[in-house]
């Protein structure tokens, strides 16, 4: 019955020293949509990637790519299913120029021999301005990534997922740390992409959430609490009660 | 460094490379012993060992400034090298030993009346040519492939590998290993037919030694340029992203680290000749940290660094271990330090650096005096 899924994570367990990370999750997407994960800290939701992308196993469960099981697999064999993802803090090569990141992330041989004898193609190079193009730094192409602002390497990494062209987008608080027109800007390029990509975004900023406005998950405690639209998870008794049950406390 | 070959340094390189290869050697055969130009037999002896020294640093820059990879062994594939070709040596020396006998002199004084199987094929100069590299290259993959699938990463990839060379110190120790126990090898006679005692031999080892060296760079600096280079160096600054971009990079590392392996076994073979003995001292892992203080002091990542650090250390010793023989140690351990806290780019990273310096300080005095001007006009301004 997962096979009219992309993504289907059925019963997944973790934990870490006993404690539970991920409780019994279950979690369907569909192709081509965008979905919003949300959760206070703590809740699951780096976890939850690091399970699909095979950083770490799960105990219990399967989660399954279309139809292919991810539970065995390694990093780079996951990634070349086509599930690309965007780490919480910037991740970009900070010695190699914003050029040479995108070429690294381009689809096409990840092997040592075809690395050592390939040369860039001009089509290749016309593929890494249209990427760099739509991230909005084609006149950043020759500078070195480290010297880059905080949101554009945000971008710059959200650019080496398009250059591998991968299918499912797993895209982890993409607005931390930027300012609000950043956010705004990013908020439109994840949207731009919907729909050629299924995203999985997941955020702490809510203007940002609504700003996609995308049907959303909550995680509470390693489980989904409920999903629907930004309004009705709102409105929902119990996401009310995890959210400022927790702010009491404090 | 720069990402792309100019054509300055094409012609920089050549002339380095004549002058390494062409004009030494021909300063040593062609001019009259007395002359302000000559080149010694005993120079031409010692700066081979240096140019073999610098292939060794090269392999180490390969692992550690391009690839992240703090190997802390890399003497263990230079000695592996020169006792293949060392085997040869050894075979070479017939009847002109000690014990007039065709076996080596330590297997005689062991008691050994036959040749050891695995000895016989070493008569082969061929055979014992290819095992120089395959014998570090397969050493190196095994333990590479165990490493680097375990996900064995930073301090304790260092120790493992300073661990691999002090076990395999040890093994070398050993009479059993029928590899001359702690003496080693020594007292060769002749490579390919040619004596070893003559100038003019010790003349050709010092060209093939700066050969070597001349197409290791050129190999290396060709490697950096391409993309395996740009995985190697993401590796190195982002291995997480590189993993999560569908990259191997085991397999990029394991690469990598036979490669610098074959190349230090190559050194280690034209060092052997030069220097007339190999033992299993040569794998102490204090060795192999002295390479690594060469690389620090040339410069890590420059690949050129690490030549010129390779023959500035030696050099240094040679005269500083005759001139203060207590104090060498502390001064290399000095200058480790000095490197490390105030050159992090080395010696040839020293002109940016300055560079750099002198750019801040003059925009802070440009800051200070403007913040000066600013206060001073601020009270005239409030009087009026």
């Amino acid at each position: 019955m997962s096979k009219q899924f992309l993504l289907a994570a059925e019963g997944v367990t973790k934990s870490f020293d006993g404690f539970k990370a991920i409780n019994d999750l279950n979690f369907y997407l569909d192709k081509g949509e965008l979905r919003t994960i949300i959760g206070p800290n703590g809740a699951g939701k780096s976890t939850f990637l690091d399970l699909i992308t095979g950083r770490t196993r799960p105990d219990t469960g399967t989660i399954e790519y279309k139809g292919t099981p991810l539970t065995k697999l390694r990093e780079y064999e996951i990634y070349r299913l086509g599930i690309g993802r965007k780490f919480q803090t910037p991740s970009v090569y900070s010695d190699h120029t914003v050029f040479e990141n995108i070429l690294l992330g381009l689809e096409g041989s990840r092997s040592v021999w075809p690395s050592i004898f390939s040369r860039v193609k001009p089509e290749q190079r016309e593929r890494i301005y249209e990427v760099l193009k739509t991230i909005g730094l084609a006149d950043k192409a020759e500078l070195k990534a480290g010297t880059l602002a905080h949101g554009q390497k945000q971008w710059l990494e959200i650019g080496m997922l398009l250059a591998q062209n991968a299918e499912l987008l797993l895209v982890d608080e993409p607005a931390a740390g930027m300012t609000d027109e950043e956010t705004a800007k990013t908020g439109e390029l994840l949207l731009s992409l919907a729909g050629k990509h299924t995203i999985i975004v997941i955020e702490h900023d809510m203007v940002f959430v609504r700003q996609l406005g995308s049907k959303v998950t909550v995680l509470h405690q390693g489980h989904v609490l409920c999903d629907g639209s930004l309004d009705q998870v709102q409105a929902d008794e119990r996401v009310i009660e995890v959210y400022l049950g927790r702010k009491k406390k404090h | 460094m720069k990402q792309e070959v100019s054509k300055k340094e094409v012609l920089i390189g050549a002339i380095v490379a004549v002058f390494l290869i062409a004009v030494i050697p021909g300063l040593n055969a062609f001019t009259p012993a007395g002359s302000s130009l000559h080149v010694s037999d005993f120079n031409i002896n010692l700066w081979g060992q240096y140019l073999c020294l610098a292939i060794v640093a090269v392999s180490i820059d390969m692992l550690w400034g391009y690839t992240g990879l703090l190997s802390l062994g890399q003497m263990l594939f230079f000695s592996l090298g020169g006792y293949a070709l060392g085997m040869h040596l050894m075979l070479m020396i017939g009847k002109l030993g000690q014990y007039k006998s065709d076996l080596p002199d330590f297997m005689v004084f062991l008691g050994y009346t036959k040749l050891p199987a695995h000895w016989e094929p070493f008569a082969h100069f061929g055979f014992a040519a290819f095992a120089v590299l395959w014998v570090p290259g397969v050493v190196a993959f095994i333990f590479g492939y165990l490493a680097f699938r375990s996900r064995i990463r930073g301090v304790y990839f260092s120790i493992l590998t300073q661990a691999l060379t002090y076990a395999a110190c040890l093994l070398f120790f050993r009479n059993e290993l029928t590899l001359g126990g702690n003496n080693g090898f020594t007292d060769f006679k002749t490579l390919l037919g040619f004596d070893l005692g003559t100038p003019g031999t010790q003349r050709g080892l010092y060209i093939a030694s700066a050969v070597a060296l001349v197409l290791v760079y050129a190999l290396c600096r060709w490697l950096t340029l391409t993309k395996f280079g740009k995985v190697q160096r993401a590796i190195r600054d982002s291995e997480n992203r590189v993993l999560f971009s569908g990259y191997a990079a085991a397999n990029f590392k394991l690469f990598v680290f036979v490669l610098a392996g074959m190349i230090a076994g190559l050194a280690g073979a034209l060092y052997v000749p030069q220097v007339g003995i190999i033992n299993p001292s040569q794998m102490e892992p204090a060795k192999s940290l002295e390479a690594i203080v060469w690389v620090a002091v040339g410069g890590r990542a420059s690949l050129i660094g690490p030549i010129i650090g390779a023959i500035g250390v030696n050099g240094l010793k040679s005269w500083a271990s005759q001139a203060f023989p207590a104090y060498w140690p502390i001064f290399l351990g000095a200058m480790f330090v000095v490197v490390v806290l105030f050159m992090p780019r080395g010696v040839v990273g020293l002109p940016a650096q300055i560079q750099e310096a002198w750019r801040r300080h003059k925009r802070a005095k440009e800051a200070t005096a403007e913040a000066a001007a600013a206060a001073t006009q601020v009270p005239k301004d409030s009087q009026s």
